[in-house]
């Protein structure tokens, strides 16, 4: 057992007493400013504790009684209140009445840009710039539904092609070869067709020959020369835009077994003043009728 | 007796050493016990809360396995510029059926508590075969090996298991676990029994491939249904009220 305790020269400090084969352990008191902190916070726990809900005994909230919850939700009322009397406006225009209104626009790009940055953003890029693989660009002036802000307006409040909205925006394209309508050479042919439609064909025999398929299959929704119909989504295919890519073993995937857009109905989502303003934001982002 | 309180009292006294031990063990004990007394009062009344369907629970597992809690979290709490974001604060009751639950501690991507039915299925899928295909500035990795075969042999087992801790999975979700899996990852199939077993769960070829049922469709379907459960828009300020 130590017994010697003994104040060592050189720090000036007691030793503990213990020795390990001469070794001495120096007994360092704790900084004083390190335990004057600990008790301090000892003392800020208490505190804490009798300010703010702790112990969960029913009753026992605190003596400031802060609920986070009900701060939280206080805070959002107050700050839908300061805003309800733009947004009652918002609501009650039409994109095009807000977009004619200098005061409205501003405030529908302001909050439009901070919306589409949130719900649209993911699938049609930062800057609307859609991504391959099916997802439009909106800063052109290409559209599949229609670019009006009437025509936004519907898109984002029903959606496309989802099971949530029963007025979502719908049109199905075959499955050309998977449903047994085409054959693989048929499209070949009619895929280099696509491809001439707008001067890009590498094959020019297999696309004469894709001509007599087009007539036949494609041009109920695609038209004649392939400008499209915005009534039943089917895209324009004689403008070098390409919602999946412009290399042929794409557009021949894409004719034998079709991966439709999918969009969700941001009108479940959403308030009516947010999805006002986000048709008049897409509108202006370069390519709205 | 004059009882100079020091750590050399202490130290020398074995059994008071024990006693002191004890009471500090305790104390650290209880904060952590005691609210689980609570958790009665603590669970929101609301509706539609319900276990997840097997291909749900199969995704969840692969979420975990994956450890995407590292990165996402799916705890909305209740300030301002959250709910702008993500909607509505979570509540206890829309992960009373998670074991372990996932609220995770860090963001480094969004949240995902209410990310269902915000993107498309197909958008999911692509997104996670590879993210910056669709979203450029993304910092997340790649998961195209999602694509391969589920392995759902062990669906019931996993639900039985859960059913142990106290989630209620019926005889019957157990017995229909496999049918209603593939139930839900093919829309051509009969839905009925899974509509009736497991409220709102949505059918669909959730990877874009209908041959197969993959681990994609199975992270999809779960993601899709995260906090569609609860409809906001009927629940009462009363229902949230935590007693």
């Amino acid at each position: 057992m130590p017994t010697k305790i003994e104040k060592d020269a050189i720090s000036g400090q007691n030793t503990t007493g213990h020795e390990w084969d001469g070794l001495k352990e120096l007994n360092t008191p704790l900084p004083r400013w390190w335990l004057y902190t600990f008790y301090a916070c000892i003392l800020f726990a208490l505190v804490w504790m009798v300010m703010y809900p702790s112990i969960p005994i029913r009753g026992l909230t605190g003596v400031t009684g802060y609920i986070a919850r009900e701060a939280g939700t206080a805070e959002l009322a107050e700050a839908r209140t300061r805003a309800e009397p733009m947004m009652a406006r918002l609501r009650a225009a039409t994109p095009a009445q807000i977009a004619a209104d200098p005061e409205l626009r501003a405030y529908a790009i302001a909050g439009g840009r901070v919306a589409f940055a949130n719900n649209c953003a993911a699938c049609h890029g930062a800057g609307g710039q859609g991504a391959t693989g099916g997802y439009p660009t909106l800063a052109d002036d290409d559209w599949l539904w229609g670019g009006t802000l009437a025509d936004i307006r519907t898109t984002i409040t029903h959606g496309i092609r989802n099971q949530d909205d029963d007025e979502a925006r719908t049109s199905v394209m075959p499955r050309f070869l998977g449903d047994g309508m085409l054959n693989r050479a048929q499209i070949q042919d009619v895929a280099q067709h696509v491809l001439g439609l707008s001067g890009l064909a590498t094959d020019q025999a297999a696309a004469a020959r894709g001509a007599t398929v087009f007539a036949e299959n494609c041009v109920s929704c695609h038209g004649e020369q392939g400008e499209g119909n915005q009534e039943l989504g089917a895209p324009r295919l004689s403008d070098r835009i390409w919602l999946n890519g412009p290399d042929v073993r794409t557009i021949e995937a894409f004719i034998s077994n079709p991966r439709l857009g999918v969009m969700p109905a941001f009108g479940q989502r959403l308030d009516g003043a947010t999805i006002n303003m986000l048709a008049v934001y897409v509108h202006s982002l370069g390519g709205g009728r | 007796m004059a009882f100079k309180f020091s750590h050399g009292t202490i130290e020398r006294n074995l059994i008071l050493l024990g006693v002191l031990t004890l009471i500090t063990v305790s104390i650290g004990g209880l904060a952590q016990v005691v609210p689980l007394f609570t958790v009665e009062s603590t669970i929101e009344r609301v509706e539609g809360t319900r276990p997840y369907s097997p291909l749900e629970l199969m995704g969840r597992e692969i979420y975990v396995r994956e450890g995407c809690y590292t990165c996402h979290s799916q705890m909305i709490r209740p300030f301002r510029d959250e709910a702008e974001r993500y909607g509505h604060y979570s509540l206890a009751a829309e992960s009373m059926y998670d074991r372990p639950f996932q609220w995770g501690s860090k963001r480094t991507g969004p949240d995902l508590a209410r990310v269902g039915g915000r993107y498309s299925d197909d958008w999911h899928a692509q997104h996670l075969r590879s993210p910056r295909a669709v979203v450029p500035e993304s910092v997340m990795p790649p998961y195209a090996f999602l694509d391969r075969p589920l392995d759902y042999r062990r669906v019931g087992a996993s639900m039985a298991t859960l059913r142990a801790l106290g989630v209620p999975y019926t005889d019957e979700m157990i017995r229909n676990a496999d049918a209603d899996l593939r139930a839900q990852a093919n829309p051509e199939a009969d839905g009925a029994g899974l509509a009736s077993r497991y409220a709102r769960a949505r059918q669909g070829v959730f990877d874009g491939n209908s041959a197969e049922v993959t681990e994609m469709d199975a992270v999809v379907a779960f993601l899709q249904m995260l906090g569609t459960l609860v409809q906001f828009r009927d629940v009462t300020p009363e229902q949230l009220r935590q007693q």
